[in-house]
């Protein structure tokens, strides 16, 4: 089947007694379909979306995408991109630096790199911005790169966790709604965890709920 | 959580090996060779070793590295405290610039200090007609020099942040100033002096170069006690009893050092504010008082160091400058000074091209807080533990046969790496930080961007480290530069580095040998000063702009 499909995911933390975040769950998101994860904290969210990405080892399960399992492939050949709760831009590099950095390891042509982060500048309204230095922006303007970062090597899953929790109340509205119209426009699969019902309406095709590492 | 994607733990063994093997043969296991030949003489050996502690000789070099510790520190707080209430509380013009000056002697290689005092308090110096020189008095004296700018900025940084209101509380209560002091504002700055304290007193107690220059034959430490019986009576025994009796000493104060300091980390919790006043004019008397008394013993002893390099026998001239050109007499130093500096820019350069490039891969290492990060922490940070002179006589002792086949004996690279032994605890001191304020998760957003973990390090780690790696590099060359307690007991005796050429000269007879000592000090200052302030302009907080 096309898309992703997760069986019996599990993560443990070490420590004593060990933390299960995530017990044994089960997901499938067909391709293009964009699912909200919602769910308070600290009940796995964040930890499952991790170990989808490979940035968290699965302790038990399996990640498979098109048939294909990736359950031991590293992340940075799994083709899944993600959106960091507070952007995690690199403080060293421009704007432009920032969305060229999955393009320029994806080996892809200096023309063709610079002709994409200008199109992706276009798409989080950022046109212009390409020469800034990622430590001006506004809290908003820095999701908006992180975005359109994530974006640009057009991963073929596309996880954002809390991708607005740290803008207030009116931009985020606003940027929820953007957020969506990007995705869908680009046709990538997403997953998006958020804590925020309206928000995760707003974003999502369709919303599941988690609760103490099970899916609800 | 932290990415567990990383490091399986077999390879981060496997990088770890480096330094570990590093460590491991040239501070380890000299200083496993130092403590079994204490402790034995074919066969356990405890008589010999209780005889030679219970010794006069050693008894003398105790009491005496006690006395001077203790009034080192002393001098050290009485100087440094009020003066750091007039350079860190109060908030004046040119403030600045005399902080800056002040902690100048911190960064002067020993030598050059011991060469300083001798310029201000030998026969023919200015202060000459006082007797200081070779007398307890003009040690504690150097030994303050040298350590008011620990006390400064210790003790300045907390009191610059210490809350006036419970100072003014007290005023508000009926206690006059001097009470107030006392009973408020003293008891929260304890924890800060007790911690400066400490430090000084370790310091002071294993200070070389200094008593051993300015101590003559008369005034003997553990530390100079250690090297007479090596160089002097070549009883390499007595020497190792003797460094295990330091090592306790050592570890003694640095428990307290340790205590000391979480405390301070403990009442620091409370509320830290901007608590620094402008200066008025009623200040103005202590401030006064305060900058003629650093003036005094910071300046008085370079000016002089200085004034007796340009100092010849008929009037003043560069004659000593241009005598380092030249070849000194056979018997008081085997090749010119210029050559001397020479071999010690070298070894510097290798020493910290070591020092930095494992202390590279250290603070990668040690970037996660795990049980094995842990381990290897505390392994690189021992050498602080062990003054320099057991690092040399370890070196010494073990390195005079051949290791796996490479004949080590008197050979040149010995010099490098006993420096790049004492260099490398402050090059991961001062990287391990930077590397810990990398956000986890950003390292993580490039691994979802396709990068593997060796260009994540390439484009993410190592453009966030490359201005601490550069601070870090000029530390290590400047320590290496000055080292002398280590490098004193490896370097051949036709290879002599600045240090070791000065400290020839110094204890040679005639004017022109001495004059030749000022001048090389003049010069080692210059270098070592240059270098610390190219370095300090890369000094950053990396992450602070996140």
């Amino acid at each position: 089947m096309s898309g992703l499909s997760v069986a019996d995911a599990t993560v443990q933390y070490p420590g004593s007694p060990p933390v299960l975040a995530v017990d044994g769950v089960d997901l499938t998101v067909r391709e293009g379909e964009i699912v909200g994860l919602l769910g308070p904290s600290g009940c796995g969210k964040s930890s499952f979306l991790s170990a989808i990405v490979g940035t968290v080892p699965l302790t038990r399960g399996r990640v498979v995408w098109d048939g294909v399992d990736l359950t031991r492939t590293p992340v940075h050949r799994r083709g899944f991109g993600m959106v960091f709760q507070d952007g995690q831009l690199f403080p060293h590099r421009s704007v432009a630096g920032n969305i060229a950095f999955g393009l320029e390891m994806a080996k892809v042509p200096r023309a063709e790199r610079s002709a994409r982060v200008a199109e992706l500048l276009e798409v989080v309204g950022l046109d212009g911005y390409g020469d800034r230095a990622v430590t001006e922006l506004s809290g908003g303007q820095r999701q908006r790169v992180a975005l359109a970062r994530s974006l640009a090597p057009r991963p073929r899953l596309l996880a954002l966790d809390e991708p607005l929790s740290a803008l207030d109340a009116e931009l985020r509205a606003r940027l929820a709604r953007e957020v969506r119209d990007i995705l869908v426009a680009a046709g990538t699969t997403a997953l998006v965890v958020t804590h925020d019902p309206a928000e995760a309406a707003s974003m999502a095709h369709r919303v599941i709920r988690m609760r103490d590492g099970r899916l609800l | 959580m932290r990415a567990a994607r990383l490091h399986h733990p077999l390879s981060w063994w496997a990088l770890a090996a480096l330094p570990l093997a590093f460590l491991g043969l040239f501070f380890l296991w000299p200083l496993g060779t130092v403590l079994a030949r204490g402790l034995t003489d074919a066969g356990v050996d405890l008589a010999g070793m209780i005889e030679i502690l219970t010794s006069p000789r050693t008894a003398d070099a105790v009491v005496t590295t006690l006395l001077l510790a203790t009034a080192g520190t002393v001098g050290s707080v009485v100087i440094g405290v009020p003066a750091a209430y007039a350079l860190y509380r109060l908030r004046w013009r040119g403030q600045a610039t005399v902080r800056a000056l002040a902690v100048v002697p911190f960064v002067l290689p020993t030598i050059v200090v011991a060469s300083a005092f001798t310029a201000l308090f030998g026969r023919s110096g200015g202060l000459g007609f006082l007797g200081l020189d070779q007398s307890m008095v003009g040690i504690v004296l150097a030994l303050v020099f040298y350590n008011v700018a620990v006390v400064l900025r210790v003790v300045g940084g907390a009191w610059a942040a210490l809350d006036p209101a419970p100072t003014e509380a007290a005023r508000t209560l009926g206690a006059d100033p001097r009470r107030a002091f006392l009973h408020v504002t003293l008891p929260a700055l304890a924890p800060a002096i007790g911690s400066a304290a400490a430090v000084v007193f370790l310091f002071c107690a294993t200070s070389f170069g200094v008593v051993l220059v300015l101590g003559g034959t008369r005034i003997n430490t553990i530390e100079t006690e250690i090297y007479l019986q090596v160089a002097q009576f070549l009883d390499l025994r007595a020497a190792a009893v003797l460094s295990i009796l330091q090592l306790l000493f050592v570890g003694i104060a640095l428990a307290v050092a340790a205590w000391a300091r979480r405390r301070r980390d403990r009442s620091s919790t409370m509320r830290r504010v901007d608590g620094t006043r402008l200066a008025t004019r009623g200040d103005a008397g202590a401030i006064a008082v305060i900058l003629v008394v650093l003036a005094l013993l910071v300046s008085a002893p370079l000016v002089a160091l200085v004034e007796r390099s340009l100092r010849t026998t008929d009037g003043h001239g560069v004659d000593h400058y241009v005598a380092l050109f030249g070849q000194p007499g056979r018997a008081v130093l085997p090749v010119p000074v210029w050559a001397a500096a020479v071999n010690s820019l070298a070894a510097a350069t290798v020493a910290a091209a070591v020092a930095t490039g494992l202390g590279l891969i250290v603070a990668s290492l040690l970037m996660r807080r795990t049980g094995r990060s842990a381990i290897l922490d505390s392994v690189v940070m021992l050498p602080l533990g062990v003054s320099a002179v057991i690092v040399g006589l370890g070196m010494l002792l073990t390195l005079n046969r051949s290791v796996l086949g490479v004949d080590l004996r008197g050979s040149w690279w010995l010099v490098p790496m006993a420096q790049a032994v004492i260099a490398l605890p402050l090059v991961v001191r001062t990287l391990v930080p930077s590397a810990r304020a990398i956000p986890a998760p950003m390292r993580d957003a490039a691994s979802t961007l396709g990068a593997s973990p060796w260009q994540v390090w390439r484009l993410v780690d190592w453009p966030l480290l490359r201005r601490p790696f550069g601070l870090a590099l000029g530390f290590a060359f400047a320590i290496s530069l000055g080292e002398f307690g280590a490098t004193t007991f490896v370097a051949r005796p036709d290879q002599p580095t600045l240090p070791t050429a000065i400290y020839r000269l110094l204890g040679r007879p005639g004017i022109e040998n001495v004059g030749m000592a000022f001048a090389a000090a003049v010069v080692l200052a210059l270098m070592t000063a240059s270098v610390m302030m190219v370095s300090e302009r890369m000094r950053t907080t990396v992450g602070s702009d996140l």
